[in-house]
């Protein structure tokens, strides 16, 4: 995904704003797949690509049988039904006029033919299974709490019953206990109707709570892949193990592995050749200016650097 | 040891249409020179208003009913406004969340460090320029010249946070209130940051409070911890006690609840919410929360201590 930068004196290149560059994922059915990295790494942008909020510059988004990115507009908007969002903004996501049951019935309305009566029966359905009572159906965001606010969203997302649920930092706006009652919840779902999610966040102690597998990117590229337990035991990128070394462990007596990266992440319009980290990695070596191979290290588990 | 700050039986109350909400509820803690003290607890806990207290920054419809906070020997809130204005900036400074929006933003970085420097140390305004720069260099800014002649919008989160650092440490002040300087920075940056604030702190001899939510940081920075829940203050604890042998019933629930990167581990979330604050229950705050719960908690949590420097507010621990 390429994004031009107008420029304001005539005669100039047009700079590209390479948010991504060559990503390749793929999300099993049943499966969580955790997307994780800094801002600017391009989680965010790869989960619009995905939903076709926006249009990839090039590349193809392959939803079961179908490629997304053929799909005229209303077909594609047909089959929005089965690939949902949760965006990070509880509040900012929903529409302060609707009331939490009509917010609700929304995505009922649009997507499916369900009969007045039915849709009603399913709203109220899907706030049992979020865990909001029917006492809260005639509210109004604005008279809940942060924490109930995201179980409507997540309502919202879930009442079509999608085949794919994209979750776009869910818990980063919530406090500690709320957030772990959203997690709970997610994995809940998950258990109970066998959801898929694409799950973005920074917050790694939380994708390695809810996520089967996970990708990391840095700068537009995945640099490192692998299921959730073997990629924080035996974390292979120097990224993913700066990133590891850098969250606070609970626990005064935890000596953390000490990777530390230099500098800030560079600017997406200038990007370095070879491998994007180089110029921060304690590591890195003259081969790293040539192109990245990608290597499997252990099943499932591939990493993109020269020196793994 | 005398501590450098001590406050105690801090209440604070805000009047609102809807009633008298009771903020902070008989809070207390200490911190010694050089130490660094975590408070800790969820949004609405009474954190940030105990610092604002600390600061004399309430404004209505805030008030502290009653309370005493002894700084460096002195009664904060016998001051006079012009004597607070004093300890303000060059003896206590605080560092705030958002670093962008705490940041004169049509004022380059660099003056705004020299206009503290003039105000509180006296400076002329040729040494003070260089004093910003070497400050901003301090605080691990590259190119720091450059840097000082920016304005916020020019820099980073990161690098507006080196830059509230820089001047929150400039007047050599003697406590540091950090009310969550890394929350909304990325994963590297926050670490950088509290690096920075430990190396700076342990440099200077300045204390910090240190308010967060994140147990992760308290273990990382803290020599000391305190627990606030619903404005009571719970349990005070050094930090390895704290992990290792946390005693009121609300830290062992909030230790529980969070999800660790390093191992998996079960999580459980806190059960219950907290208490409106409009008409919060006698006694101890958590009881409606708290399975340990009994009848006497509603008569008050007496503080009890459990071991050296390790002191817990609930009448369901037993004491030495």
């Amino acid at each position: 995904m390429h994004f031009p930068l107008r420029s304001w004196l005539p005669g100039r290149a047009p700079r590209v704003v390479h948010a991504l560059d060559g990503v390749t994922l793929h999300v099993d059915a049943a499966e969580t797949l955790g997307l994780v990295g800094e801002s600017g790494c391009g989680k965010s942008t790869l989960a619009r690509c995905v939903l076709r909020l926006i249009e990839p510059t090039a590349g193809r988004v392959r939803f079961e049988d179908t490629d997304l990115t053929a799909l005229g507009e209303e077909e594609m908007r047909r089959r929005r039904r089965d690939l949902q969002m949760v965006f990070q903004d509880p509040t900012a996501s929903l529409n302060p006029r609707l009331s939490v049951a009509a917010t609700v019935e929304e995505p009922l309305a649009l997507h499916t033919e369900l009969t007045t009566e039915a849709r009603r029966a399913r709203v109220d359905e899907v706030l049992d299974e979020v865990g909001l009572g029917a006492g809260l159906r005639d509210r109004y965001p604005h008279q809940l709490s942060g924490g109930q606010r995201q179980r409507v969203n997540i309502a919202r997302a879930i009442a079509t019953r999608p085949r794919l649920v994209v979750l776009d930092e869910p818990t980063s706006a919530l406090d500690v206990s709320l957030r772990a009652r959203v997690i709970l919840l997610l994995r809940e779902l998950k258990r109970r109707i066998g959801m898929t999610y694409l799950f973005i966040s920074h917050d790694l102690s939380t994708v390695r709570y809810l996520c089967d597998r996970v990708a990391v990117m840095y700068l537009g590229v995945v640099v490192e892949e692998a299921p959730a337990g073997e990629l924080f035991d035996h974390p292979a990128h120097p990224y993913t193990r700066a990133l590891l070394s850098c969250i606070p462990i609970p626990d005064p007596d935890a000596v953390p592995e000490r990777l530390t990266l230099t500098g800030e992440v560079p600017s997406p319009v200038d990007v370095p050749s070879g491998c994007r980290l180089r110029g921060r990695c304690p590591l890195a070596q003259p081969v790293c200016a040539e192109p990245v191979p990608v290597r499997l290290v252990a099943p499932g588990h591939t990493v993109a650097c020269h020196l793994a | 040891m005398t501590p450098l700050l001590a406050v105690e039986d801090l209440t604070i109350h805000f009047d609102t249409e809807d009633g008298v909400v009771h903020a902070v509820d008989g809070a207390a803690l200490a911190i010694g020179p050089g130490e660094v003290v975590g408070l800790v607890g969820e949004s609405g806990s009474g954190k940030s208003v105990t610092a604002l207290a600390i600061l004399r920054l309430l404004r209505p419809p805030a008030r502290v009913t009653s309370g005493r906070i002894r700084f460096d020997g002195r009664d904060l809130l016998a001051l006079s406004e012009e004597e607070m204005r004093a300890v303000r900036g060059a003896r206590i400074s605080m560092v705030f969340q958002s670093p962008r929006t705490s940041l004169n933003p049509v004022l380059p970085v660099g003056r705004q460090i020299e206009r503290l420097l003039v105000r509180h140390r006296g400076a002329r305004p040729a040494e003070a320029r260089a004093q910003a720069v070497a400050m901003l260099r301090e605080a691990g800014l590259a190119e720091p010249e450059r840097r000082a002649r920016q304005y916020a919008h020019q820099l980073s989160g990161g690098m507006c946070q080196r830059v509230m650092v820089a001047m929150a440490l400039a007047t050599n002040p003697r406590l540091l209130i950090a009310d969550e300087p890394t929350t909304g920075l990325d994963v590297s940056i926050a670490a950088q940051i509290l690096d920075l604030l430990r190396d700076l702190g342990r440099r200077t001899g300045a204390a910090i409070l240190l308010i967060t939510h994140d147990l992760g940081v308290v273990a990382r920075l803290c020599d000391r911890v305190v627990v606030m829940h619903a404005g009571q203050t719970v349990e005070w604890a050094p930090v390895r006690g704290l992990f290792h042998a946390p005693a009121h019933p609300y830290t062992r629930a909030l230790i529980r609840s969070i999800p660790r990167v390093d191992r998996a581990v079960a999580m459980e979330p806190i059960a219950g919410v907290v208490p409106s604050l409009l008409a919060p229950p006698p006694g101890c705050r958590f009881a409606s929360r708290c399975d340990l719960v009994r009848t006497q908690c509603a008569a008050g949590a007496p503080v009890r201590t459990v071991e050296a420097e390790h002191r817990v507010a609930c009448v369901a621990v037993a004491g030495v």
